[in-house]
């Protein structure tokens, strides 16, 4: 008689069964057969069998190892302490296959051979070893040129969309940011410093790929400024069926540009008159929708960027926030000195003025959006709100005094 | 120790990418979906790149990545990749050996799929296989309700694409706020307390400290060494149990899953949205959860029959209005359903435009 029979019943059906898989791993490790015990074990209960707790880690570092006990050590001794290895992944998840074997490689040898491929934040995550093993994964892990990645009230590990690698929608580098903030936030992400977390989420245009508007506090979403560039003839060819929408990728056979398109674009700044799309670009609001329909006909501008939006988090403790735009418009060209050092000053506000597990969106809502541009040394432009305010208590500063008296009629932040 | 290596961060991406794709970095013109999980990328240059993209549990061992390594070596001169979705690209320039990468991930038991209208692969959490708060398990959940939905993986029959995730609990490392379908693990009794253990393992002030809603406080009687929790005010985060594991927030009974909906974080038509309550309480029923499975189908379901072209589950819930959904979902209206947290009155209907 099996000792798992309930997670045995997920062996079955078309999905991929992590539960065969970890099986492998449980034939030649006891850390692995004792996680799968465990979890029967849960699937029984219906409560989860894992405490947080003790301070575990490598040395120098504040994060990228976090503690994981067993509650029934005596019942399941191969998973007493079974940590987690936060491993900082390349940029948009490209590997080789002698890196990642290497990598395989190092949690053969020092762990229980489970891993998430990858995590929630982006990391590539070992699953389960045990303290005495931490320093020496670490140690074979930087041998091979990888590092650990971030937790708790740190930098979190940056990630990013695929971007110029393979897409033509990318509208900056979103791979070298990512890259580049990694880099330059070394320190932040392995000594944590901050009240809370830090996430940055780089995606290369408004369709948002790696979510970056709901899960990082620091969304860099890329944006372009002039015209969409058109191809008539292409225009004409999904009019016509010869390309099929949305790159073929749809139940529909052709597109009826005027009903699919034209009729449905946010801002109806575009028309078709049977053979000529027209684009009033100057009241597009780049959705993307007429893009993402007709990827061989229309591409993004080419005088490209991205925008800077601020604050997201998920429920606790206010209710989730999504980020909101603080800079419209940043070129994003290497070596990216106006945004480290922009995410620099916002690092320093939030850190002088953010309460223990406050998030920087918190933050911004609780000592307003004026305290936040003055204080990190940003202008205010309209597109930074959706609508302005609709009660009447707006406050006046000796300074908007000084700014009225001088001949301007408002301060400008 | 003088040698130790540290803050070196990652390896710079440009040594994983394949050669087709560093020749054609930033000039790719155009894409189209071939089929079902299979991509091409056209560069301006011509040369192409062909992408064929597979659904991973996400929980994994290394002998699973070695199978993945195996298949790109034998055909993708040892390069792949994977999504933000936890899928598996592999990235080929000879449009001949696609068939060969499909029929060795058929083998694997690898499904092909995940572009255009699809149900994508579900993002997740840890769930009981390592998590120390959650209330449901995620990797068992996923594999039930993805087997079910399988048929909408490997094809492009939905209005638009469908995102799904789960978060096992509140704090949500899985962010499913703005998923189209969001599968939400939840506790639903307030931690109970060990005075016993806990004055042995716990500091108070930190455990005070740690509840973000300032429900626990001091045991009254002094002589006990302990808290009380102040259960009309707690939010079953999970926070204190973090802090101090004498106040564990776990009801094997009482626990289990709500689902929300509507939620998308794409700015096409209209803008990024966060998923509302649609199913406040579903039990807590390994090893295959099944009344959540019929009530994630029956949601997709309803979905595909009512939206218009191109409309997100979200898009199709504000069109036909809440109350509707209700209706054609077959879902109970409860007092859940009804905000009453911080920014409530944003939820509050302040209009005629309503139906019967």
């Amino acid at each position: 008689m099996s000792d798992t029979p309930l997670i045995d019943q997920l062996e079955t059906g078309p999905w991929p069964s992590f539960v065969k898989d970890l099986k492998r791993a449980a034939a030649r490790k006891p850390s692995a057969k004792d996680l799968l015990r465990q979890l029967d074990r849960s699937y029984k209960d219906k409560i989860t069998h894992w405490k947080h707790g003790g301070i575990v880690g490598v040395l120098g570092y504040g994060s990228g190892i976090i503690g994981r006990y067993s509650d029934l050590p005596d019942e399941f001794p191969g998973v007493e302490h079974f940590h987690t290895v936060r491993v900082n992944q390349p940029s948009a998840w490209f590997y080789t296959t002698q890196a990642l074997r290497d990598l395989c490689a190092i949690w053969d040898e020092h762990g229980s051979s489970v891993l998430n491929v990858h995590g929630s934040t982006g990391d590539m995550v070992f699953l389960g070893t045990t303290t005495d093993e931490l320093e020496p994964t670490f140690a074979a892990l930087t041998a091979k040129g990888w590092d650990l990645g971030g937790s708790g009230s740190a930098m979190r590990t940056p990630s990013c969309c695929v971007g110029k690698a393979r897409c033509e929608y990318a509208c900056y580098d979103t791979m070298d940011l990512c890259y580049q903030s990694t880099q330059n936030f070394q320190f932040e992400m392995h000594r944590p410093s901050f009240p809370y977390k830090f996430k940055i989420k780089c995606s290369g245009c408004p369709n948002d790929c790696v979510a970056a508007v709901a899960r990082a506090d620091m969304s860099v979403i890329g944006v372009w400024k002039d015209d969409i560039r058109i191809d008539q003839a292409a225009v004409k060819a999904y009019a016509g069926g010869e390309l099929k929408p949305r790159a073929g990728g749809t139940p529909y056979a052709k597109l009826d540009i005027k009903a699919d398109v034209t009729d449905l674009c946010p801002t109806a700044c575009m028309s078709y008159d049977g053979s000529k799309l027209t684009i009033d670009n100057k009241n597009c609001n780049h959705c993307m929708h007429c893009i993402d329909l007709m990827p061989q006909a229309l591409r993004p501008g080419t005088e490209t960027g991205a925008t800077l939006l601020l604050g997201s988090h998920a429920p606790i403790l206010e209710g989730a926030q999504m980020s909101w735009v603080i800079v419209p418009f940043m070129a994003m060209e290497a070596p990216y000195d106006e945004f480290m050092e922009l995410v620099g000053n916002i690092h320093e506000w939030w850190s002088e003025n953010g309460k223990n597990r406050e998030r920087v969106g918190e933050l911004m809502l609780r000592l307003g959006m004026r305290n936040f541009f003055k204080s990190v040394g940003l202008e205010a432009p309209p597109q930074t709100v959706r609508t302005p305010r609709a009660n009447p208590f707006f406050f006046w500063h000796g300074e908007d005094f000084e700014a009225e008296a001088a001949g301007r009629k408002y301060i400008k932040l | 120790m003088a040698d130790r290596i540290t803050d070196i961060g990652p390896p710079r991406f440009d040594k994983f990418l394949p050669p087709v794709i560093k020749d054609n970095y930033g000039k790719w013109k155009y894409h189209e979906i071939l089929e079902p999980g299979v991509l091409v990328h056209v560069s301006e240059s011509g040369a192409k790149v062909f992408s064929v993209r597979g659904g991973s549990p996400r929980l994994v061992t290394t002998d699973f990545v070695k199978e993945l390594c195996d298949v790109a070596d034998k055909f993708c001169e040892g390069y792949l990749r994977f999504t933000s979705r936890n899928n598996v690209e592999f990235l080929l320039t000879d449009q001949s050996k696609i068939a060969g990468v499909k029929d060795a991930c058929k083998k694997l038991g690898v499904p092909i799929g995940a572009t255009g209208h699809s149900v994508s692969n579900i993002v997740h959490t840890q769930g009981w296989v390592h998590c120390h708060t959650p209330a449901i398990d995620a990797s068992g959940i996923v594999k039930a309700v993805m087997d079910d939905l399988f048929e909408y993986f490997g094809s492009h029959k939905l209005p638009a694409q469908v995102r799904i995730a789960l978060a096992c609990c509140l704090n949500m490392c899985g962010a499913v706020h703005c998923s189209d379908i969001a599968i939400l693990g939840i506790h639903r009794t307030a931690p109970k307390v060990n005075h016993e253990k806990l004055r042995h393992l716990c500091e108070i002030p930190t455990t005070i400290g740690a509840c973000p809603t300032g429900a626990i406080r001091p045991h009254p009687d002094k002589s006990i060494k302990s808290v009380v929790v102040n259960e009309e005010r707690c939010m079953y985060c999970g926070n204190c149990y973090t802090m101090c594991p004498a106040m564990p927030v776990f009801d094997s009974e009482k626990g289990g899953v709500a689902l929300l909906v509507g939620g998308k974080v794409s700015n096409a038509k209209t803008a990024p949205m966060f998923s509302k309550l649609a199913v406040p309480y579903l039990p807590n029923n390994p090893p295959r959860w099944p009344e959540v499975v019929q009530a994630i189908r029956k949601i997709l379901i309803k979905y595909a029959e009512g939206a218009n072209k191109w409309e997100r589950v979200g898009e199709w819930v504000e069109r036909i209005g809440w109350e509707k959904f209700f209706e054609v979902c077959e879902i109970p209206f409860t007092f859940q359903h009804i905000d009453d947290y911080r920014w409530a009155y944003d939820t509050y209907r302040t209009s005629m435009h309503f139906k019967f």
